[in-house]
């Protein structure tokens, strides 16, 4: 037992977390976990995006169990099956999306499923419009009343909507996962003073967030992750942003880039001032071919906006693109298909794969122009065309007529990658063509990566791995709000140079200071 | 499951076996089935005249439930049809009975079937508007428009020459059954071997992948609804000609007996999978069981609960093996 003679930090946590392990199918997300949030602390969670935050959050609120490892509440071990078990052992979580009705009144959503009951089973509606006057009261929240329709309310006064249930459910540890990441800055400002009055309660408040700023406004400690494992815990007093970043990032690069160093040639892709609200601001870049250009940047910073812009996914409003020297105005993804730009989605699931078609199928959907003839389709061309892609992207599936969506998640997005291969474009924008999967087939999408630029092949690749960037691009362009924010040469870029100017401009002051 | 890469793409024995499974086999085998099996409770039941009156009575509904299944893959869903079938044979008829000629009256239920169905179609694809709210709209406008424009009255005294059920392929092969077959084959050589028929797949089972693959997910809707109601058309034509009289009504909850037929015919509901030998043959084995149901003493009543039983598990089958697939 920790022996804490720190005056702010008083010794009995009222939440300890202790050395959990989680692990999912082929993916150790959290191994030996522990940290501690005393009464009236803000604790803040600290890491990249995969590092186990989420995870680790949905331990404590009873979503799913640990493997291994134990919660404790006022030190005593409580049993989080289900997230009942949490809310009971007062333990409340306002997730990123807000789980509200929104077509109910904001008593009515704050007391869901425990509303003041009056005789007969009725509920006391009088009790319960005055219990939620006192909620917002306590608080000092005066431009909300408690019959408004919940979808009337703008996002702050949701997410207060959500704060107001917790409290009425006598939470005393309250779990907030990147409660920012919607907000106005007035909103920001109004939601710190709400936090800082929950301290002034004895509320424990586990705060998640990528803004290193809001950390050190509001928390008392911060715990970062990386990877599953707990890496330090610190006073804020007693660090800096630069530090943080260093703790975020700071792991070895695995040997597993081999990217070949090519020959450069002429630019394919040319961005200039290309605008699409409100996610792509003015953004400038350019591809050249047998080049890796990595896309860095935080989730929400716009990088799959900006892909999908290119593509005429969502048609720019304003700028210009050049694809091989040439001018052109991309309306829809038929048209960046025929300009020979591939793009293999984010989510392989949602937009890449068509589950319930076989492997061949699914190999020669972006190319049936390639295969079919007057309309119809040459089985034999066909056929050869998906032989290929699964003996070149090394497709581990019983046969063609496989159903695509009953291989492993690697596999599905070796069909994806290669259904795009397989119409042969000039210009390949990967986003998080790594994510998810195991790390063998991670090695055979990077070795395929460097023999396409070898090839002559221009590559984009956004990726929020760091060292998938570092590793395997040429030059590293990073993005943040919108904009393109910094460009690095692989010899410039280093885990901390990029990953700071991911984090913003603070980060960057303290680590010049 | 032991995953090889590549090895056997071509020849896998227990493909075989797999493909024994598909629910186009399971169907055929089913319809054989119950045939030996009724036939020997009862040998009228397998009497020529039997057996022709059951395909030529119902190959409308296979012949609707071709275009039903294109519908269901696209992953729409069409509960106008049966009221659609109504009006079109109605049209037809009141122009044959008027004096048009005959070509024109058939043309008329094909052009008017194509007209209302890629209408909806364009409500569904480029409003993106749910299916199933536009065809139950058109469903009402239809039903509601037929039973006021004709009064209910039938349409009786057509002349001869309108009755395609007369008409004989080969000497032997009625038109109706032989139109069947002929719609079949040719939608499921179109859907399996072209590149437009390969589109209503990819559609239906991912819409989003599918536009990023450069296919319009509206253009194939509406060319799915067209087409259906090219079928619907027919279907029409086949239903008004099989009796002497047009009634100002149709079979109560005809298109839910097409869209049994394409669900059990292995049709996915979700969309997305399914071919229209499956829906073909289920129209053919739920027209066997009604028969069948004559011909063993039961109640014919109980070919609704027979047909309810049949979507049922079909349903229940396909979710669990999406399920499977889903968790692999």
């Amino acid at each position: 037992m920790m022996t804490d003679t720190q005056t702010e930090v008083p010794s009995a946590p009222l939440l300890s977390v202790h050395a959990i392990e989680k692990s999912f199918p082929g993916v150790r997300a959290l191994s030996g976990v522990s940290f501690e949030a005393a009464r009236g602390e803000v604790h803040a969670l600290l890491g990249e995006n995969g590092a186990g935050k989420s995870t680790l959050i949905k331990i404590i609120s009873g979503v799913f169990p640990p493997d291994r490892g134990e919660v404790l509440v006022d030190g005593r071990q409580v049993d989080l099956a289900r997230p009942d078990d949490a809310r009971r052992a007062g333990i409340a979580t306002i997730y990123q999306e807000l789980l509200l009705f929104p077509e109910l009144t904001v008593a009515e959503n704050i007391f869901m499923g425990h509303a003041p009951r009056a005789g007969l089973g009725r509920i006391d509606w009088r009790a319960m419009r005055e219990k939620t006057n006192a909620l917002l009261a306590s608080l000092e929240i005066h431009d909300l009343q408690a019959e408004r329709v919940v979808g009337s309310l703008i996002v702050g006064n949701r997410q207060r909507v959500e704060i107001l249930r917790a409290l009425s459910q006598d939470a005393r540890i309250l779990i907030m996962d990147e409660p920012t990441a919607a907000l106005t800055e007035y909103d920001v400002t109004r939601l710190f003073d709400i936090v800082r009055k929950l301290k002034a309660r004895g509320v424990a408040v586990i705060y998640i967030s990528h803004r290193l700023d809001e950390i050190f406004a509001i928390a008392d400690r911060v715990t970062v992750l990386r990877d599953g494992a707990h890496v330090a815990t610190k006073r804020v007093a007693d660090t800096d942003a630069a530090e943080l970043v260093q703790l975020m990032v700071g792991r070895r690069i695995e040997s597993l880039f081999p990217k070949i160093t090519v020959p450069i040639g002429k630019p394919v892709l040319e961005v200039k001032d290309l605008e699409r609200r409100p996610l792509t601001k003015s953004a400038s870049l350019s591809v050249r071919a047998g080049e890796i250009v990595g896309l860095a940047g935080l989730v929400g910073s716009g990088r799959s906006e900006l892909a999908q812009t290119i593509f005429g996914v969502t048609p720019a409003e304003d700028g210009e693109i050049r694809i091989a020297g040439r001018q052109v105005d991309i309306r829809s993804p038929a048209q960046a298909r025929s300009l020979g730009v591939a793009y293999v989605p984010e989510d392989r699931g949602t937009q890449g794969l068509v589950r319930p078609m076989t492997v061949r199928e699914n190999f020669s959907l972006a190319a049936l122009g390639k295969v079919a003839f007057g309309g119809f389709i040459d089985r034999g061309a066909e056929r050869k065309l998906a032989g290929d892609g699964v003996k070149r992207f090394a497709v581990k599936t019983s046969s063609l007529e496989q159903i695509a969506g009953k291989l492993s998640g690697g596999n599905q997005q070796k069909i994806v990658l290669g259904k795009w291969l397989a119409n042969g474009p000039k210009l390949l924008i990967l986003d998080e063509p790594t994510r998810g999967i195991d790390v063998g087939a991670k090695a055979e999408i990077h070795r395929l990566m460097g023999e396409l630029a070898a090839q002559g092949l221009a590559i984009l690749m956004i990726s929020s791995e760091l060292p998938e960037v570092l590793g395997m691009s040429d030059r590293v362009l990073v993005m943040r709000e919108g904009r393109i924010v910094a460009e690095f040469s692989r010899e410039d870029a280093t885990q901390e140079s990029v990953g700071a100017a991911m984090m913003g401009s603070h980060a960057k002051a303290e680590k010049a200071a | 499951m032991t995953a090889v890469t590549l090895a056997g793409a071509e020849a896998d024995p227990r493909r075989r076996l797999r493909a024994l499974a598909s629910q186009e086999a399971l169907l055929a085998i089913a319809v054989i089935g119950l045939a030996i099996a009724v036939g020997l409770y009862n040998p009228r039941f397998l009497a020529a005249r039997n057996l022709s009156d059951v395909l030529l009575g119902n190959a409308y509904i296979a012949v609707a439930a071709v275009g039903m299944s294109m519908v269901i893959v696209s992953g729409n869903i069409d509960i106008s049809v049966g009221a659609l079938i109504g009006v079109l044979a109605t049209i037809s008829g009141t122009l044959a009975v008027n004096g048009a000629p005959i070509v024109v009256a058939w043309l008329a239920a094909l052009v008017a079937g194509v007209l209302v169905m890629a209408l909806q179609g364009v409500i569904i694809a480029y409003l993106r508007i749910p299916a199933i709210v536009v065809t139950l709209g058109m469903l009402s406008i239809l039903k509601g428009g037929l039973i006021s424009v004709t009064g209910g009255k039938w349409i009786t005294d057509l002349p001869d020459s309108f009755h395609l059920a007369d008409i004989e392929i080969f000497g032997a092969l009625p038109f109706p059954v032989f139109l069947m077959i002929l719609v079949t084959i040719l939608a499921a050589l179109w859907m399996r071997y072209t590149a437009s028929g390969r589109a209503i797949y990819a559609v239906g089972g991912n819409a989003e992948a599918a536009r990023l693959c450069g296919i319009s997910q509206p253009r194939t809707v509406v060319m799915v609804f067209a087409l259906h109601g090219l079928f619907a058309g027919a279907a029409a034509l086949l239903y008004a000609t099989q009796l002497r009289v047009i009634q100002s009504t149709v079979p109560p909850n005809l298109e839910l007996t097409i869209i049994t037929a394409s669900v059990v015919g292995g049709v996915s509901i979700l969309g997305g999978v399914g071919t229209v030998v499956g829906s073909t043959l289920a129209a053919v084995l739920i027209a066997e069981i009604a028969s069948a149901l004559v011909f063993t003493d039961v109640s014919p009543y109980w070919i609704r609960a027979v047909q309810g039983v049949l979507i049922l598990a079909t349903v229940i089958a396909d979710i669990l093996r999406r399920r499977r697939m889903a968790g692999a």
